[in-house]
């Protein structure tokens, strides 16, 4: 029996009877972070670090049994160790670390090796199997460090608040948008957010953390206070009729897939490349520093990178999910005005 | 090269008016190598292919230190080389940034060396380069550099940054001139001549008849003439110097030098108003070969003689040096044909006459028999007006020929409409089964485009990247305006314009038309 399974319903310990992200309802379920496609509704029991619980008590509701942890605090469940470890991908994100009987198994659940100021910083994490995500898992996929993309952000603001524009950026509602947020150049203009990014902002902030203020854009503040302005909005908004009210505006999508000119530029007016996920060089260090003899690859390019660690040497294999990483929408949906 | 991607970037996704903001942009900020090397590649004057594809990409992968099949997925995911090379290198330790025409300097420097040099130099640059510089370098390594800017937005973003009039900037451009030879200065602002000299007028364009032709009343108020296929345009002879403008503001002087002999016919202070065909053996030929000769980039003596071009003149805007559009078209024609024909490459456009509107109908109706797309029907009262005003000038086209095809194949769209088909081919029967004819965009009903989305899903025979090959089954008509020979096509034959009329569900694939039926038309060609 190995310690760790692939099972229709998600990641299982048979041992201990927990699964962890599972995406049907189970008895208990481990989660690495508040994402809807890793926080799935319906669980009766879920763990969690303390940072990551406050947004899925949010989004679940009172409902299920919402326990928490402390990064690298154990809990043993019939014998199986298990901890939380620093996964950088938003705030509160986890990798799972999984022992029995001296054997360790890290499922990193989504990750991202650079420190974004945000999110508890990655660390690596030793172990014998390694389930890593390989969502941007290419060698086209090699970031730009932050404060460079963010000073390319903050630029455009700055050129289009010159031209009277409102921007309008679109970023993920839970991460990205706390992150941009955080590294605005708030000297430009005014900031304002989408009903569904102020929500989570409204839950971050309770637990700590701090932001710039950046109102909900409403229909009367924006009469009077949006040219010049940035808003932050989920990219389904730009969609909707919630975009309408806006007069002049240039758009902007921050996402990992706006490294390709072929992605890039599909109705809005700038791509900034911008991810929550590990890049191919975050992926490879990731891999190494684990110092795992076996790795599993889950959504994304998993068979190309699954190939690559092969050829380095690494054994791996790929298995399939019902994550979806990173992608141009999110799955949530909850576009609220 | 910063500013240069930046533009680069601004013009692969605005409009007209943002894309010439952006060049006036540039060019405000650029000096003046690099102004000039710009305005060379917007003009289609790149240089050189230095290396190829495949040998940048193996390059590439000894630098990145990644396996063939690595790249190639990678290749698969962004679409482009020069991109995939770009994304793929490490990121660089350090970025500098170099002008535009430092790079091309390199690049025309590299052309000379040995391999093992190039490539020196090229992994030196990669090593100091931003991702989208790469991919510039890398579009300009293998020649595939390519600008969508037309003619006219440079000329306008020139015009906005020198002061210079629209008209001197495009006839100035239109001269030899090469980046490595020329300097700013030279090219644009130390040109002889003056704008008023070459200026054409602003085109009077007809409009489609849709009534019968009787209710235009009296037949003696009108004068009917054919309609031709070709490229409209104005010959203008000032000073001296003849011009030739096509009504999308191009100038096209240089692409027609046989119009040159007009110079010593052709009265000075003349324009004419006028068609310009390709034409042999006193026909025309289709517009298609007028185009493939003007895509050229040199006319040579060859292109000249395998397609000899005329101008068709049936309008006099300006004579001895007066403008006498507001004269009425009787007026002006006889004064026009005073002075055209005028040597063998002008010939004057001839009245069809016609004693009833009846007479008229006929004439329209064997207008393939001339190779012209109808008849155009002008008020003899009127003045030349400008822009497309109804009511003075019509155009009468020939009804469409039709034929049955059966649909065969189906290409999948890009991007938004990547879940849709957007182009359809349909196929006539030949000797050895069916042969594709014409290639046509998805004019149907929603529910028609769903039902045979689904259909042609389930009935798909091979699959070709986007495009699926289906099994001939369903019946469309198909209209056209005419057909022509070719001999870049299976069939033999093109046609132009071709449309879907409709769904013929009623006809099987084998009740379609056959190649031979639609060869038939050509002896009116």
């Amino acid at each position: 029996m190995a310690l760790l399974e692939f099972t229709p319903n998600g990641i299982y310990c048979p041992q201990a009877d927990v699964y962890i992200d599972p995406w049907k309802p189970v008895k208990r379920a481990l989660i690495t972070h508040g994402h809807a496609d890793h926080a799935r509704w319906g669980s009766k029991y879920y763990l969690c670090t303390h940072q990551a619980k406050p947004v899925i008590q949010y989004r679940l509701g009172n409902g299920p049994r919402i326990e928490s942890v402390s990064y690298g605090e154990a809990r043993t469940i019939n014998g199986v160790k298990i901890s939380f470890h620093p996964a950088g991908h938003i705030v509160g994100s986890a990798q799972i670390r999984v022992e029995h009987q001296g054997e360790v198994w890290v499922v990193s659940g989504d990750y991202k090796t650079e420190n974004d100021g945000i999110s508890t910083p990655f660390e690596p994490v030793k172990c014998n199997v390694f389930i890593t995500e390989s969502t941007f898992g290419l060698p086209v996929f090699r970031w730009q460090p932050q404060r460079e993309v963010m000073q390319e952000i903050n630029d455009w603001w700055r050129e289009n608040a010159a031209e009277g524009k409102v921007s309008i950026i679109m970023a993920y509602a839970l991460g990205k948008a706390q992150r941009i947020l955080r590294y605005l150049d708030t000297n430009i203009g005014k900031v304002f957010t989408h009903g569904s990014v102020e929500s989570v902002n409204k839950v971050l902030q309770s637990q700590g953390l701090i932001l710039p203020p950046a109102p909900k854009a409403s229909v009367d503040n924006m009469r009077n206070a949006m040219e010049g302005s940035l808003v932050i909005a989920p990219p389904q908004a730009l969609r909707s009729t919630w975009v309408r009210r806006f007069k002049d505006y240039s758009t902007g999508m921050a996402s990992g897939w706006m490294a390709m000119r072929n992605t890039n530029r599909r109705g809005y007016d700038r791509g900034f490349v911008l991810s929550d996920h590990a890049d191919w060089d975050g992926l490879n260090e990731a891999v190494l520093a684990t110092g795992a003899e076996k790795v599993f690859v889950t959504h994304g390019y998993t068979s190309q990178f699954a190939q690559w660690l092969n050829e380095q040497g690494i054994w791996a294999a790929e298995i399939g999910t019902e994550f979806h990483g990173e992608q141009l929408e999110e799955e949530d949906g909850e576009v609220e005005e | 090269m910063k500013d240069f991607s930046q533009l680069f970037s601004r013009l692969e996704t605005s409009e007209s008016l943002e894309k010439v903001a952006a060049l006036e942009k540039y060019f405000a900020g650029a000096d003046e190598r690099n102004k000039l090397w710009t305005i060379a590649l917007l003009s289609n004057q790149r240089p050189r292919r230095v290396v190829t594809t495949a040998t940048l990409q193996r390059w590439a992968r000894e630098y990145a230190q990644l396996p063939v099949w690595l790249f190639e997925e990678s290749h698969r995911v962004v679409g482009d080389i020069a991109e995939t090379i770009a994304l793929i290198l490490p990121s660089p330790s350090e970025i500098r940034d170099f002008p535009l025409s430092y790079w091309i300097e390199i690049v025309l420097n590299l052309g000379e060396k040995e391999e093992a040099k190039q490539k020196e130099a090229i992994f030196n640059a990669w090593s100091e380069m931003s991702k989208e510089d790469r991919f510039l370098l890398n579009k300009l390594l293998t020649g595939g550099l390519r600008l969508g800017v037309s003619q006219k937005v440079l000329v306008n973003a020139l015009a906005r940054h020198t002061g210079l009039d629209d008209n001197l900037i495009a006839h100035r451009l239109m001269r030899e001139w090469s980046p490595v030879e020329h300097t700013f200065q030279d090219l644009l602002l130390d040109g002889e001549g003056d704008a008023s000299r070459s200026r054409p007028y602003p085109f009077f364009l007809a409009s489609p008849l849709e009534i019968e032709p009787h209710l235009l009343g009296e037949i003696a108020d009108w004068q009917v003439e054919r309609l031709w296929d070709g490229i409209r345009a104005q010959l203008i002879v000032r000073q001296g110097e003849l011009f030739v403008w096509s009504n999308s503001e191009e100038l096209l002087t240089h692409k027609f030098p046989e119009f040159n002999t007009l110079l010593g016919t052709l009265p000075d202070g003349t324009v004419l108003d006028g068609e310009i065909l390709a034409f042999r053996d006193s026909l025309p030929l289709p517009l298609q070969d007028l185009q493939t000769r003007i895509g050229r980039k040199n006319v040579t003596r060859k292109s000249m003689q395998e397609i000899p071009v005329i101008f068709i003149a049936f309008d006099l805007l300006e004579s001895q040096g007066k403008d006498i559009r507001s004269r009425p078209l009787v007026e002006r024609r006889e004064l026009l044909e005073k002075i055209a024909p005028a040597g063998s490459v002008l010939h004057l456009s001839e009245r069809v006459e016609a004693g009833s509107w009846a007479e008229v109908r006929e004439n329209r109706d064997k207008a393939r028999e001339y190779a012209s797309k109808g008849l155009v029907i002008r008020r003899r009262s009127a003045p030349y007006r400008s822009g497309r005003k109804r009511g003075d000038w019509w155009e009468y086209k020939v009804a469409p020929l039709t034929i049955d095809a059966v649909l065969l194949y189906v290409q999948r769209g890009e991007g938004q409409e990547a879940g849709s088909f957007v182009e359809f081919t349909f196929a006539v029967w030949g000797d050895e089964g069916l042969v594709p004819i014409a290639k046509t965009e998805v004019d149907l009903t929603e529910p028609e485009k769903n039902e045979l989305t689904a259909w042609a899903k389930n009935n798909t025979l091979e699959r070709f990247g986007p495009v699926r090959s289906l099994k001939p089954e369903h019946v469309f008509e198909i209209a056209f305006e005419s057909i022509a020979p070719s001999t870049r096509h299976k069939s033999g034959i093109t046609l132009r314009n071709p449309r879907i009329v409709r769904w013929r569900r009623e006809k099987k694939a084998e009740e379609a038309d056959t190649l031979e039926r639609l060869k038939a038309f050509l002896v009116f060609n």
